[in-house]
């Protein structure tokens, strides 16, 4: 059975509804992610996790046992603030020792405890700092500690990198990977940014508007959208209107409005006639200045470099199809002696395999 | 990095913003404090005041100094410290005053802290209209809101009568509210809340609500919540509010001498008695110095016990 079970949980602000009916199941040793753009309902639904506010209807099951009665200081759930929320009074070893103290903990027991978990964070040598003598990098890892000293069964941590700048983001999102398989604890991750999301969780569960759009893994997530919202919020993703023409076993037909037909694989329930798009990664298309064209199972279509976008490493180009439609495409910049391989308004070919784009019913 | 540069003046500007300050507390507080310093050392006038150290010559009309280097114990002595250390009476009033203040604090202390964090906590309308609420009594004269309790307290005032008229049902003696240490101890809180409110409320405000939260979800009770958490961020207003009680309430004259009986005496009327009563500037000085010299200890021992507990964590 699962560690953690949301069941059809509801949490309205006056007559805004901010959760609306969300289900779904935390296993135990995850890390699990909930992602969505500002104000979706992420920090509502951990704080219902945590026990700071209640569901208006349906329930939540932790560990077999409903906690709707249970206070947040009763349940065996910490939480690591955004802001951090440590004891600006307390030193680093004090903040840690809080939650064992709280529970009555034997001294000897505390300190071994402060100590690990020092460790865990390599903290040692600050032991005796107060928080706002650290930077914030420590400060997360105090605040990580704190939440981790005496074994929750599940930490929720809402959004607890996004006070830190790109490169010490990156190495904390390494270090709390390894802290979570060492520890062995559920993570219940919230975040907006959805590279950390990818880049940390076991499962990601995609929010909008209080709805859960979609609960998969991250390949899963990015390659199989199941909604325009997950296609567009995760990466970058070409959305193409058209509509399905021919559903066969191994493959279907879509007329892209106003540029031509392509296969793709078919997906559940699709019906000829029906609308929707064509999610489409700018990594999965090849582009040149020629294509060969001999290969059934790609697709092939002709444009016009519209736009360069020079980033180092890749560069992406938007490409006009004959309808003026656009596409964005990348390449990375391997061409040796020379920085990008085209210039604005080159005529290049597009093509990309039937299986690279993923179609959305509408 | 180049140094910063600042306009004419910029070094001096810290010295010239202070200066004001500075030489009003040295006109009227350093040196009158020397001045008092001195007198401790000298004898009484006949008619109040102090023997003089400065004579009028009849003859010349030059004012000359009467001390010398030979007749200095004619002018200066010790005797009046001497004479407080004599009689315990004076210790035992010192210790009497000490307790009446710091009672004083501790309900203070007791009513404002829930009070501030009520106020700190409601919302922006309500806080600033409870904020008007507690200095409102600063509004009216200060001796008239003190004769006010008289009225309160004295035998004719429903309250008297009321709680007279509940103690004999039960057979108890009527009792007499006015003119009694109790009296004393209400005046006193009444008049000294505010301080107490105020350095409270500004601390208790500034607090971060998430840090209860976290503590909360850390595993603490409402009960530790509040004394892990809540009390100590909030000692420096704690601190402050006793100070601005404690020390004004221990040199309180006014208080006593229109709400006490004849044993609700405290320093400052003591004091007060020697300047303007018995005329005895020199002793009412030593008194006034013993005042300044126990609060100063006082503060040294708190302050060393605060380091002391600062260290031991
Ligand atoms: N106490 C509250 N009273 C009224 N509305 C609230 C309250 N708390 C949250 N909301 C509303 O509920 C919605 C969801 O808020 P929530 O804090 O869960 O968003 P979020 O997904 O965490 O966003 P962000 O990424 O910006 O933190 C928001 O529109 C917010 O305005
Ligand atoms: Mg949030």
């Amino acid at each position: 059975m699962a560690l953690l079970e949301i069941r059809d949980v509801v949490k309205r602000f006056g007559d805004f509804t901010a959760v609306n009916h969300v289900s779904l199941a935390v296993e135990a040793g995850e890390f699990f992610t909930l992602l969505g753009p500002s104000g979706c309902g992420k920090t509502t639904l951990l704080r219902m996790l945590a026990g700071f506010e209640q569901p208006d209807s349906g329930e939540i099951v932790l560990d077999g046992q409903n906690v709707a009665s249970v206070p947040p200081e009763k349940r065996p759930v910490h939480t690591v603030f955004q802001n951090y929320a440590l004891f600006p009074h307390m030193t680093v070893a004090q903040n840690i020792a809080f939650p064992l103290k709280m529970a009555g903990a034997a001294t000897d027991e505390i300190n071994r405890r402060v100590a690990e978990l020092l460790e865990d964070v390599r903290l040692q040598d600050f032991a005796k700092r107060y928080p706002h003598e650290l930077s914030g990098g420590q400060r997360q890892r105090v605040a990580i500690a704190r939440a981790l000293v005496n074994r929750p069964k599940l930490l929720l941590l809402d959004e607890p990198l996004s006070a830190l700048d790109a490169k010490l983001r990156e190495q904390m999102q390494i270090e709390l990977i390894t802290l979570q398989k060492e520890v062995g604890i559920t993570f219940v991750y919230v975040t907006h940014d959805q590279g950390e999301a990818l880049a940390l969780s076991h499962r990601i569960a995609v929010m909008n508007q209080g709805q859960v759009e979609q609960l998969d893994a991250p390949e899963q997530i990015y390659s199989y959208p199941k909604s325009r919202f997950v296609a567009d919020f995760i990466g970058q993703c070409n959305l193409l209107d058209a509509s399905v023409t021919e559903v066969g076993a191994e493959r279907m037909t879509l007329e892209i409005s106003g540029v031509g037909a392509c296969h793709t694989l078919p997906v559940a329930g699709a019906q000829p006639g029906q609308k929707g798009c064509l999610a489409l990664r700018p990594e999965k298309i090849k582009l040149g200045a020629s294509l060969p064209a001999d290969d059934s199972d790609e697709v092939h279509f002709k444009g016009r470099v519209h736009d360069c976008l020079y980033l180092g490493d890749v560069t992406i180009y938007i490409v006009e199809l004959d309808n003026g439609m656009l596409v964005e495409t990348m390449l990375p910049n391997s061409a040796p002696g020379r920085a990008k391989f085209f210039d604005d308004n080159d005529l290049v070919e597009l093509a990309w395999r039937f299986d690279a784009g993923h179609f959305i019913l509408a | 990095m180049s140094k910063p540069v600042y306009g004419l003046g910029g070094r001096y500007a810290k010295w010239l913003i202070s200066a004001p300050p500075l030489l009003y507390l040295l006109l009227f507080f350093a040196i009158p404090a020397l001045i008092m310093v001195f007198a401790a050392f000298r004898f009484p006038g006949d008619y109040g005041g102090l023997v003089p150290l400065v004579d009028v010559n009849p003859d010349t009309g030059a004012r000359e100094l009467l001390l010398t280097a030979e007749n200095w114990r004619d002018f200066l002595t010790f005797e009046n410290f001497g004479r407080f250390f004599e009689d315990s009476i004076y210790l035992e009033l010192f210790l009497k005053s000490f307790w009446y203040a710091g009672l004083t604090t501790l309900i203070c202390l007791v009513l404002a802290y829930p009070l501030s964090w009520l106020i700190a906590r409601s919302g922006k309308k309500t806080r600033d209209l409870l904020v008007l609420l507690v200095i409102l009594p600063f509004w009216s004269n200060f001796l008239i809101r003190v004769y006010a309790w008289m009225i309160i307290l004295g035998p004719q005032s429903y309250f008297s009568r009321v709680l007279n008229g509940f103690l004999g049902i039960f057979g108890i003696e009527p009792v007499s509210l006015l003119f009694s240490q109790f009296a004393v101890i209400i005046g006193l809180v009444y008049v000294h809340l505010p301080f107490m409110v105020l350095p409270l409320y500004a601390n208790l405000e500034k607090h971060d609500m998430s840090l209860l939260d976290a503590a909360q979800d850390l595993g603490a009770n409402a009960w530790q919540r509040f004394w892990k958490v809540t009390w100590p961020l909030s000692l420096p207003g704690v601190w402050a509010g006793v100070a601005l009680v404690f020390i004004p309430a221990l040199g309180m004259f006014a208080i006593p001498d229109l709400l006490g009986g004849t044993n609700s005496m405290m320093i400052g009327n003591l004091i007060k008695q020697q300047f303007l009563d018995s005329r005895d500037w020199p002793f009412g000085s030593v008194l006034s110095i013993m005042l300044t010299l126990s609060v100063l200890l006082l503060a040294a021992v708190a302050a060393w016990a605060g380091s002391r507990h600062k260290k031991k964590d």
